[in-house]
């Protein structure tokens, strides 16, 4: 272990390419990876289909829309990325899939607005810097979202650790019921509804889009996508740095390798579990904010789909697998933006199949490399 | 951690003390029939007492219906001669409910619904309970029967009408058994590629394809229409009514004197109601057959412990097959019977919140038992159906009213309602005052102050508050629509506190609480 204390010009460097250059260049990695697939699926499909429209010629299609479709993916898998973080880390500790984590990413959407209604009600949302505005949504989100996790872990699931793996599953299920319903709840009586748009639409650097100059064509790029992009390096390189840099790090690692033993080591293992529902909720949260800003209207139900799929990142990636859920993300969510931007020019089978795929990418995963792409090979203790 | 559980206490439960007269009774005998036979009628004396225009019908009928629905489960829980128990049973599912139901055609209507659901909370019990394999999305074979029906009779534009493949009425019985053939197939389809899966990867995969039945149910509509998409199909044939049917209900008008106001659709609601009887008692029977059969051995094998059934020479691939299958056909027959009463399908009937609903039902009952899951749908299905729904009237009825909760009741509530969670609060709270004060006698002054300050804010609130006004109540607040809130705490409180359901099978039972001591031995730190 390297000592971060270290002040001599070796270690510096050897700190900085360890927690700063090499997660970054990791993520490039991924991100060129998953796009190159990508844009090769999306030239082999425009070579099979030249025209499956009369007057459409899909490679003409393709060349406009790329650019765009791999900036929107990028976002739409940092996104997924960090919810699949929080099911990962549990996973790793607990062997077990927290299946209330979509609606603690719902709920730190709904938090998200509801500091930003709070700052807009007091007339300050324009005055803010968009730095400190966007710092203060997201960050406040995490808190929330954070000790939600470690409460749900408290009550719900530490009672039952060590019963049937039915049964904390079942009460996850609950969990995940429960918060829906109370949330909207909420909303219904504080608010008088429940569907939450962003006081966002008189934010003028948030609605412009930014145009970029792909060669020919310009791509107008949301501001949102921006944000999504550079929050998300920052809290991975952040989070990269907390679990393998700091001691409280290596306590969760611990944890997760070994329970008993790490117990034994004076870890104290209940702690740790709190700290990584803590680490994973916020990072939800965090998404949640994040991906509220991006679409505008969240609702009390709106947790659903992206955590299904991002569970989907997560096994695809390998669950328990931290490196693993940001491949996973980010390839889930490129070709997601692929598809939503070529299955329309398909009269068959239209947008709404993008759900049915991520599904049978699920299903597809779980048969032939239950794994995952980064995922090493686990057999059952018996 | 230790401090808490040190001393042994012997504690008789409060419910306890009250069922310990009924409990009494039942098991004596001599006075258990003539008590039943009473407690029914007089239950139904009281309901069709009850009349609609009264203000507070909803609460009295969410109150009074329960028990009569329930009865058969009092009956079989009886000491009494199994002859007897049968005849009681019987009693109450030929005399009193439909009695009831031509008095009121939507307790009948309820009826139908808990049977339709008992079928589905029967057929999950195979997969989950018998076989210990979680099914997340449960409710796809239930849409594959629906469709089936649905698809060949109903007069909607879809490629059986265009082409002329609708059916008759009359092919519903040969279509019950073709709903069943085809939720078989589509279950072993499922349960092929998921067979090495476990425990939460089969949810989530189950679960997914739930959702894929569904959405294929949504977007079937081009560019062949086969669903009609989220429309969809409407105007689903009902079986044909056989005439002995009108001819009981007018029989039974002329000697009681019920007043009949629709006696086609009461017929109508009778045949389904006869159907759903036969199709669950079979099911019953199969079920019971199959848990006592060595194919129900091998499922508790698999469920207890996989890798050990496998190397005792269970035929997992087989076993697991079946366990889809049968639980499958099930929901395929269910699945025609319900497209026919509600003759009209869409997808938004089969939902997640569907199959876990069902799923609520299982565990709430408790799995692996046919009582347990007859019992939980009961349970569950007059939760949602009944007593939600009750509660949203009744609110309306008062807002209508202008009616006032009287202060007394307003802080009797909170004191009930909110003194479980306070409860709690202060166990933890006396723990730590006695770690804080290191000594009995202060944290004891403590424990003294907070019930005094709790005894007097239930005071104060009782003298001065103004009560509750029914008007202030949040529009947006419907119980009604706050159904997942009920199945969460559910769920949540049984696997807490009573994981092997409310009706525990003796085997579960011993599973589950062999497991919890385990767990509460083995954990690191298992918190207080």
């Amino acid at each position: 272990m390297v000592s971060t204390r270290a002040t001599t010009d070796r270690t510096i460097t050897e700190w900085l390419y360890r927690y700063v250059l090499f997660p970054i260049g990791q993520m490039l990695v991924f991100i060129v990876g998953a796009g190159v697939v990508v844009m090769v699926l999306a030239y082999l499909l425009a070579f099979l289909f030249p025209e499956p429209r009369p007057n459409i010629v899909l490679v003409d299609q393709i060349n406009r829309q790329l650019p765009g479709m791999l900036i929107a993916g990028v976002s739409l898998g940092f996104v997924y990325a960090m919810i699949a973080l929080g099911y990962t880390l549990v996973y790793g500790v607990l062997k077990f899939i927290n299946f209330a984590h979509s609606e603690i990413f719902m709920f730190g959407s709904v938090i998200g607005y509801e500091v930003m209604r709070r700052i807009s009600d007091a007339g300050a949302i324009q005055s803010w810097s968009p730095p400190l505005l966007i710092i203060v949504v997201v960050s406040v989100s995490m808190v929330c979202a954070g000790l939600l996790a470690v409460l749900i872990e408290r009550v719900a699931y530490r009672p039952l650790r060590g019963a049937p793996r039915l049964v904390p599953l079942i009460s996850a299920i609950g969990v995940s019921l429960l918060l829906t319903d109370a949330v909207r709840a909420i909303e219904a009586i504080t608010r008088n509804e429940f569907n939450l748009t962003y006081p966002t639409n008189d934010l003028a650097w948030l609605k412009t889009p930014l145009p970029l100059a792909f060669g020919e064509t310009t791509v107008n790029v949301r501001i949102t996508s921006i944000i999504i992009i550079i929050g998300a390096v920052l809290m991975l390189v952040a989070m990269n740095y907390f679990v393998n840099g700091t001691k409280l790090g290596r306590g969760i690692r611990a944890v997760s390798q070994d329970m008993t033993t790490a117990s034994l080591m004076g870890i104290n293992v209940n702690f740790m579990i709190s700290l990584t529902f803590f680490v994973g909720g916020s990072f939800g949260g965090a998404a949640g904010s994040l991906f509220g800003m991006n679409v505008g209207t969240v609702t009390p139900y709106v947790g659903f789909t992206p955590g299904i799929k991002a569970f989907t990142a997560a096994v695809l990636g390998g669950i328990g697998n931290v490196t693993g859920a940001l491949l996973g993300g980010l390839a889930l969510g490129m070709i997601e933006s692929f598809l939503n931007g070529i299955l329309v020019y398909f009269p068959a089978l239209g947008q709404r199949y993008t759900d049915i795929f991520s599904f049978s990418v699920l299903i597809l995963i779980l048969i032939f490399r239950p794994s995952g792409l980064l995922g090493e090979r686990v057999d059952e203790k018996v | 951690m230790t401090t808490a559980q040190s001393t042994p206490t012997i504690k008789i439960s409060l419910m306890g003390r009250i069922m310990a007269p009924i409990r009494a009774v039942l098991d004596n005998p001599v006075l258990a029939v003539p008590a039943l036979i009473v407690y029914m009628i007089a239950v139904t004396l009281i309901l069709l007492g009850l009349n609609r225009s009264d203000p507070l019908f909803p609460l009295k009928s969410s109150l009074a219906f329960p028990p009569l629905v329930l009865s058969p489960f009092i009956v079989l829980s009886a000491k009494i001669d199994w002859r007897f128990k049968g005849l009681l049973v019987l009693a109450a599912l030929f005399i009193f409910l439909p009695l009831i139901g031509m008095y009121d055609s939507s307790y009948f209507e309820l009826v139908i619904q808990i049977c339709i659901f008992s079928g589905l909370a029967l057929g999950l019990n195979i997969v989950v309970g018998f076989a210990g394999l979680l099914d997340l999305g449960y409710v796809a074979f239930f849409a594959v029967g629906a469709y089936l029906w649905a698809m060949f009779t109903s007069p909607v534009d879809t490629y059986f009408k265009v082409n002329n493949m609708l059916v008759s009425a009359n092919y519903f019985y040969l279509f019950i058994f073709l709903g069943v053939a085809v939720a078989a197939t589509g279950g072993i389809l499922l349960g092929l590629p998921v067979l090495r899966l476990r425990g939460d990867y089969l949810a989530i995969v189950t679960l997914g394809f739930g959702e894929v039945i569904r959405v294929l149910a949504v977007n079937f509509n081009s560019p062949t229409n086969f669903t009609n998409g989220s429309q969809g199909l409407d105007g689903v044939l009902r079986p044909t009514v056989p005439p002995f049917i009108p001819d009981i209900i007018m029989r039974v008008d002329q000697t009681l004197g019920i007043p009949i106001s629709n006696a086609n659709t009461l017929a109508q609601q009778m045949l389904f109601y006869l159907v759903a009887i036969v199709i669950i008692a079979c099911i019953i029977v199969i079920a019971r057959r199959l848990d006592d059969s060595p194919i129900g051995r091998a499922w508790t094998a698999i469920r207890e412990d996989e890798v050990a059934a496998i190397a005792m020479g269970v035929p997992l691939v087989r076993m697991k097959l079946m366990a889809f299958a049968m639980g499958a056909s099930f929901a395929g027959a269910i699945g025609v019977l319900y497209a026919a009463k509600q003759s009209f399908v869409s997808p938004e009937s089969f939902s997640l919140n569907q199959s876990i609903g069902i799923l609520a039902m299982v565990i709430v009952g408790g799995i692996g038992g046919i009582r347990g899951a007859l019992f939980g749908a009961c349970v569950v299905t007059l939760l949602n159906l009944q007593v939600l729904k009750n509660l949203s009237l009744q609110i309306n009825n008062f807002k209508n009213i202008d009616a006032v909760m009287p202060p007394w009741l307003v802080a009797v509530i909170l004191a009930v309602v909110g003194g479980w969670i306070l409860w709690k609060l202060l166990k933890a709270l006396w723990s730590f005052a006695n770690r804080w004060f290191g000594n009995a006698k202060q944290a004891e002054q403590v424990r003294v102050v907070v019930w005094g300050v709790l005894v007097a804010a239930i005071a104060l609130l009782t003298l001065q508050g103004s009560g509750f006004r029914f008007d202030d109540w949040p529009a947006q607040l419907e119980p009604a629509k706050y159904e997942r809130l009920v199945f969460g705490i559910l769920l949540i409180m049984m696997m807490i506190f009573r994981p092997s359901g409310l009706l525990p099978e003796p085997r579960r039972k011993m599973e589950m609480t062999a497991a919890k001591a385990e767990a509460e031995d083995g954990a690191i730190g298992g918190g207080g």
